[in-house]
């Protein structure tokens, strides 16, 4: 009795475990996917725990030491009023990524449901939705920020809002092409015919269905997400003062680059360059282990 | 329908962005006749519907409004900035289209090799930095440590077309490097498709000479997605002007929007991006006229 009972759920946990773990292992054999996994863990360690082990307080100034080139004593040498750059590099990860993801996940979960929307019910919904969606896509996301940022005033939300919104209809576009495939096929035929809500068909039957390139996607515009997270707050837009952020560090630094003063930039720069690279190469990782 | 969606939203911000225009641009400290006063003369005390309709039918005229900062009209403001823009985009693009398609097929010919893995994973990195990381390396390496290019794009008054030229190098490299790797992407895979196609095959089996395949059979197929890429990068390319438009001090459009936003010139800053949006537009159409008239499957009705 109890030997039946231990085994009957088995071939059903390998049914529905199978390919999940198939996608794990190629993930975990695909050395681009690895690298840039472990660029990224290094920086979210440092986002979650770095203040434990920044040598210095990154707010902390200290005039006398202003703009120290690098030395023993300070790494990475200090900005124009003496704060450490090195802790400053590390500890300037965290609203980067805060704000980032959030971003990608308001976009997500708003893209998912319109391209359900429009993928499922085609027709009018679709032709409404879908020439408002494109002609959003034609703006550049930098224009709608800025407009947007003026409009509404500076601040965490504002940014996730906009580039979580500028990002949806690129997600939608995505879900909505899956979705007409899936839409054809008998199980969906099936739920409509026990008429079940559409709301149950698209949210329960398709929706899971659809998860694979939604998952693609998602990576894909976390790197876009950084990308326009950095690039609002070196314009001043973004993230506010006194955040040690990478790129409000280097807008308040780069002035006088042509002093020499190299170091308050240098290494901010090559910080957001390492995790748009690293989120990238996990991106390309999770698009191959998805479409082999 | 983008610019006319555009046009309202830019028309919003610039309604909803200030609240009271008169009380933003005279401080919290100004009689409030004053204001009242100056909201009269600048008619943001007129119905919204009104407003706009007054605002588009001069635009459209040409006349661009007033600056609220500068107290002079926009239009020769925005048309100068347009100017420098387009001189720096033209940079760009004249570097970055032919490399980057040279890249692309240079690739597609070493298909998994390791030249191609250098240009697909090179390409890929660089076209995912944001264009002030890029800019900021590149000033420090060319600008700072080598000193071969100027760390502005400033040049001096009457400078000739070569010192112009000079300046803008280093300002259009962080743009080249974002478009490369789209383009160079676009051209491999199209390469790749038309290498494998029954018609190249044909061509090579009826003996024709591998070069002659390559440029009359390949490349023409190859290359159409790539032009349509190229389009839809103006999007990227003007968004990336705003930015190093900033970094490199440049009086370009983008930092004509940029300043604008900043200092709430509202005039400047509704006309500033409805003419971005325009020459968008006007990109996307060249596009397709190219593309009709590259691709011989594509005949527009008349030819026939």
């Amino acid at each position: 009795m109890s030997a039946v009972q231990t085994t009957s759920p088995t071939p059903d946990d390998t049914r529905k475990r199978g390919p999940l773990a198939e996608v794990l292992l190629s993930l975990l054999r695909s050395g681009t996917f690895l690298t840039g996994f472990a660029i990224v863990m290094f920086w979210v360690a440092c986002a979650l725990f770095g203040e434990h082990f920044a040598p210095y307080d990154p707010l902390a100034d200290d005039i006398i030491n202003a703009l120290a080139p690098p030395s023993a004593e300070h790494w990475f040498g200090t900005d124009q009023i003496g704060r450490d750059v090195f802790s400053r590099v590390i500890v300037g990860s965290r609203d980067i990524l805060t704000v980032a993801p959030l971003a990608t996940l308001l976009a997500t979960v708003a893209g998912t449901a319109l391209g359900l929307l429009t993928g499922y019910f085609r027709g009018l919904v679709d032709d409404v939705v879908s020439r408002i969606l494109e002609a959003f896509m034609a703006i550049p996301v930098v224009i709608v920020a800025l407009l947007a940022i003026v409009a509404l005033g500076t601040s965490k939300t504002t940014v996730i809002v906009v580039i979580g919104l500028s990002f949806a209809p690129i997600i939608a576009r995505t879900v909505r092409s899956a979705v007409l495939a899936e839409r054809e096929l008998d199980y969906v035929a099936a739920a409509q015919l026990r008429h079940e809500s559409a709301a149950h068909t698209m949210f329960v039957e398709i929706l899971p269905n659809v998860i694979p390139p939604i998952l693609v996607e998602t990576t894909v515009r976390l790197g876009y997400a950084i990308f326009a997270v950095a690039t609002l707050s070196f314009m001043g837009f973004g993230i506010q003062p006194p955040s040690p952020d990478w790129g409000l560090s280097i807008s308040n630094n780069y002035g006088m680059i042509g002093g020499g003063f190299w170091w308050t930039v240098l290494f901010d720069a090559l910080a957001i360059a390492s995790l748009v690279i690293g989120v990238n190469l996990a991106a390309d990782g999770v698009h191959g282990a998805l479409n082999d | 329908m983008t610019l006319f969606l555009l046009s309202i939203m830019v028309f919003l911000g610039g309604q909803v962005l200030p609240g009271n225009v008169g009380r933003a641009i005279l401080g919290p400290f100004a009689d409030q006749r004053a204001v009242d006063a100056l909201n009269h003369t600048l008619g943001v005390d007129r119905p919204l519907l009104a407003q706009y309709w007054g605002w588009i039918s001069n635009f459209v005229q040409g006349d661009m409004g007033t600056s609220y900062i500068f107290r002079s009209p926009v239009a020769p403001f925005v048309i100068d900035a347009l100017g420098n823009s387009m001189k720096l985009a033209a940079v760009a693009f004249v570097l970055v289209v032919p490399i980057g398609i040279l890249g692309g097929v240079v690739a597609a010919l070493n298909l998994n090799r390791p030249l191609d893995r250098i240009i697909s994973l090179g390409g890929l990195s660089v076209t995912v930095l944001p264009e002030f990381v890029t800019g900021i390396i590149l000033i420090l390496i060319f600008g700072v440590w080598l000193r071969w290019l100027p760390i502005s794009a400033a040049w001096p008054r009457n400078a000739g077309f070569f010192t112009q030229l000079y300046y803008l190098i280093l300002p259009s490299l962080p743009l080249f490097l974002v478009l490369f790797g789209y383009i160079a992407r676009m051209a491999r895979s199209g390469m790749i498709e038309a290498l494998d196609s029954d018609y190249t095959r044909t061509a090579v089996l009826k003996g024709l000479p591998w070069r002659t395949v390559i440029w009359r059979h390949v490349l023409r197929n190859a290359l159409l997605p790539t032009i349509t890429v190229i389009a839809t990068q103006t999007g990227y390319l003007i968004g990336g002007l705003v930015v190093i438009e900033t970094l490199f001090r440049y009086q370009g459009i983008g930092s004509l929007i940029f300043t604008a936003a900043r200092g709430k010139d509202f005039p400047m800053l509704e006309s500033g991006i409805l003419t971005i949006g325009i020459v968008y537009a006007v990109a996307t159409l060249v596009a397709d006229f190219l593309y009709s008239v590259l691709n011989p499957r594509i005949r527009l009705g008349s030819d026939q």
